[in-house]
């Protein structure tokens, strides 16, 4: 039987990627992920890895990208205002078609902000993590358990796909302590024929490159890109339904805001309110069918987040704006708590019953 | 038999380095000749007084120049 | 017929892009011919910048990767530190290298990355049009400095292998120049230099090689080979700035 052990969700997120084959990190302190720097620091050198505290975020996604070129499987993390200086280097990796693990453990912003959790970076992860028409894979775990296990999925499709993979956590989960079993499981690592390796004298030499200034080429490139998520929308779309078969009211919400959420959704019903709870575990691609199954009973939508409010509008988007739907969040640092929740259900399904 | 200097005309931008440092003064610009991008090529005037130097290939940034030894 | 010079087989048949006379062409072959005679073209991987160079990934027979501007050094770090066997080498203009890569250069250098830096030093900026360089000399006239670069408001030009070479993790800078036969010998002797070095896994080395910009600097190709001579060597000194080697040999 595997071990449990109690461990600080940065911490165990580092410890999953160096089990799912990870022997390459390239990080920048930055409040409230430092932590994964710190354990890789001291684990990388045990298994024979590099750790790399980069000059700056932006050196680290370059340093990224020039792995991910060679074929190797990378890392690097950081927190909001580190991940806008990512931006340009995450575009150019998505451009190259280069698969790595990428982690957003978000603070209060916008500009220096904060150092409590938010979930205020939501629409760059899930709009425009770099410029372009450019997507990044998106998971919003909500457990530490459920970081770990992410993270050994998020090398493999990243590599499946060719697309790199971000895992949008936040203050909260990142500094929390939690059991976590590490699965047990043969790490296998695609091949990788295209990468740029040194070509042995025995290839064509490869080039890995994101220039394409002939536009019918560019377009083309972004056609075949946007095939591939197409597929990842069909195959690797995840999310999780709590109480929601005869639900008036459902609760979206992801992350660390959905536990929040699922205790004021127990809470309202032992008090008789049929509410229920839809927590995306991928918001890009977004859960658009299991959000539309999960409200099929619902006369009002509720969604929660740590922010001004953003995946609010994916919902409506998603509904067609077919129902109503409602907000609640705080930023800047403070985390809702589940009685504040609950009043909102109350009044909406107050409101409802009228 | 005297050594040989290959340029590629098709390859040759016509800038004239390679004139600028032949020690025998025999490398010199084609005017009567238009390559297909429109450059007048490069040419060897003179090929019994090449001593084979390979300064105007060394020069070229093109890698257009061929020089070999008799 | 006995072959004294032809292409080299590190480049590919694509015509260079550069205009007539451009020397990128001539440190293309420098750099070519090197990783060749070494016999290291099967596991050396290439950076190119943003700049004229970018397409250099077309030119170059070796594994190449396109890295965004500035970034090269940190791209070639990610590189080296994935492929220990690996030979890795940038190619840099000023505004790449010395502009807003400054900061991954000065690192690289500093934490004596094993990898090798060609950088290439015309003192404008070519591929956007010809706008002031980090590197545009004193009084120079550009698109962005059309009255002359004036150090009062524009500050003065900044000296790489100087400044490298200041910093421990640098195994080997020297400055270098294209514009004449004699020089491109020298040229071709120090980067097949920072080639052996890197095999022999001695750290960083850089090799600044002085430029021509005929389109831009306003000259015939010919006229920008002197134009440099007499302008650019006096504010950049050819020579040594660092060889742990020669430290070494005392």
């Amino acid at each position: 039987m595997a071990e449990r052990i109690l461990m600080k969700g940065n911490e165990a997120i580092a410890e999953a990627a160096i089990r799912a084959g990870c022997r390459h990190f390239f990080g920048y302190p930055i409040t409230p992920q430092t932590e994964v720097s710190a354990y890789l620091a001291k684990r990388m050198p045990k298994v024979g890895g590099c750790f790399l505290q980069a000059e700056s975020e932006v050196a680290a996604i370059n340093m990224v990208l020039g792995a991910a070129a060679a074929g190797v499987r990378v890392m690097t993390s950081s927190s909001s205002p580190g991940i806008s200086l990512k931006s340009e280097g995450i575009s150019y990796i998505i451009g190259s078609d280069l698969p790595c693990v990428i982690l957003n453990i978000q603070r209060g912003g916008p500009g220096l902000g904060g150092i409590q959790p938010s979930q205020a970076d939501y629409n760059q992860a899930t709009k425009a993590p770099g410029h372009g028409d450019a997507h990044v894979m998106v998971f919003a775990p909500s457990t530490v358990q459920e970081m770990v296990t992410c993270i050994f999925d998020m090398f493999d499709l990243s590599e499946q796909y060719r697309v790199p993979a971000m895992l949008l956590g936040d203050g909260l989960l990142g500094q929390m302590m939690e059991p976590v079993e590490f699965p047990d499981v043969k790490v296998t690592p695609a091949e990788k024929p295209w990468a740029s390796n040194g070509h042995q004298n025995k290839r064509e030499h490869n080039v890995v490159n994101s220039l394409y200034l002939q536009p019918d080429q560019l377009e083309a490139k972004n056609i075949e890109r946007f095939e591939r998520y197409a597929q990842i929308q069909a195959n690797e779309t995840r999310a999780e339904a709590f109480e929601t078969e005869d639900c008036d009211v459902l609760v979206v919400a992801y992350g660390a805001s959905s536990r929040i959420a699922r205790s004021a959704v127990m809470n309202a019903r032992a008090q008789g309110l049929k509410v229920g709870l839809l927590r995306p575990i991928t918001l890009w691609p977004f859960p658009q069918k299991e959000l539309l199954e999960a409200s099929k009973t619902a006369k009002d939508i509720l969604v929660v987040e740590m922010s001004m409010g953003q995946m609010v509008d994916d919902v409506k988007l998603a509904l067609e704006c077919s129902k109503p739907v409602h907000f609640f969040g705080h930023t800047g640092g403070i985390i809702p708590t589940p009685a504040e929740v609950l009043e909102q259900l109350k009044t909406i399904a107050g409101g409802a019953a009228k | 038999m005297a050594n040989r200097v290959t340029v590629n005309e098709q390859i040759c931008k016509g800038c004239g380095l390679c004139t600028s440092v032949c020690p025998k003064k025999i490398m010199v610009i084609n005017r009567d000749k238009l390559n297909a991008k429109g450059y007048n090529p490069a040419t060897v005037i003179e090929i019994e007084k090449c001593i084979a130097c390979a300064m105007c290939a060394i020069m070229c940034p093109d890698s257009a120049i061929k020089v070999e030894k008799e | 017929m006995t072959t004294v010079y032809e292409k080299s087989k590190m480049l590919t048949d694509a015509p260079m892009s550069y205009c007539p006379g451009c020397t990128h062409g001539i440190i293309h072959k420098l750099v070519a011919e090197s990783i060749s005679e070494l016999g290291v073209e099967g596991r050396t991987v290439g950076v190119a910048p943003v700049g004229c160079s970018v397409m250099a990934y077309n030119f170059f027979a070796c594994d190449m990767v396109q890295a965004p501007h500035g970034r090269a050094p940190a791209v070639a770090t990610g590189l080296a530190r994935a492929l220990p066997e690996g030979v890795i080498f940038t190619y840099q203009g000023d505004g790449d290298l010395a502009a807003i890569g400054t900061a991954e250069t000065v690192h690289a250098a500093s934490r004596g990355e094993n990898i090798v830096i060609i950088f290439v030093n015309n003192a404008i900026y070519g591929m956007t049009g010809g706008q002031m360089a980090p590197t545009t000399l004193p009084g120079q006239v550009t698109q962005t400095s059309p009255y002359g670069r004036d150090v009062k408001t524009a500050g003065y030009p900044i000296r790489i292998c100087e400044m490298l070479a200041t910093l421990d993790g640098t195994a080997y800078a020297e400055r270098v120049s294209v514009n004449t036969v004699p020089n491109i010998r020298k040229a071709k002797k120090a980067i097949k230099k920072a080639f052996e070095n890197q095999i022999a896994g001695r750290g960083f080395s850089i090799v600044e090689v002085l430029s021509t910009c005929p389109t831009n600097w306003g000259l015939t190709p010919v006229e920008a080979l002197k134009w440099l001579e007499e302008n650019m060597t006096p504010y950049y000194p050819l020579g040594v700035y660092k060889d742990i080697t020669a430290e070494e040999g005392k």
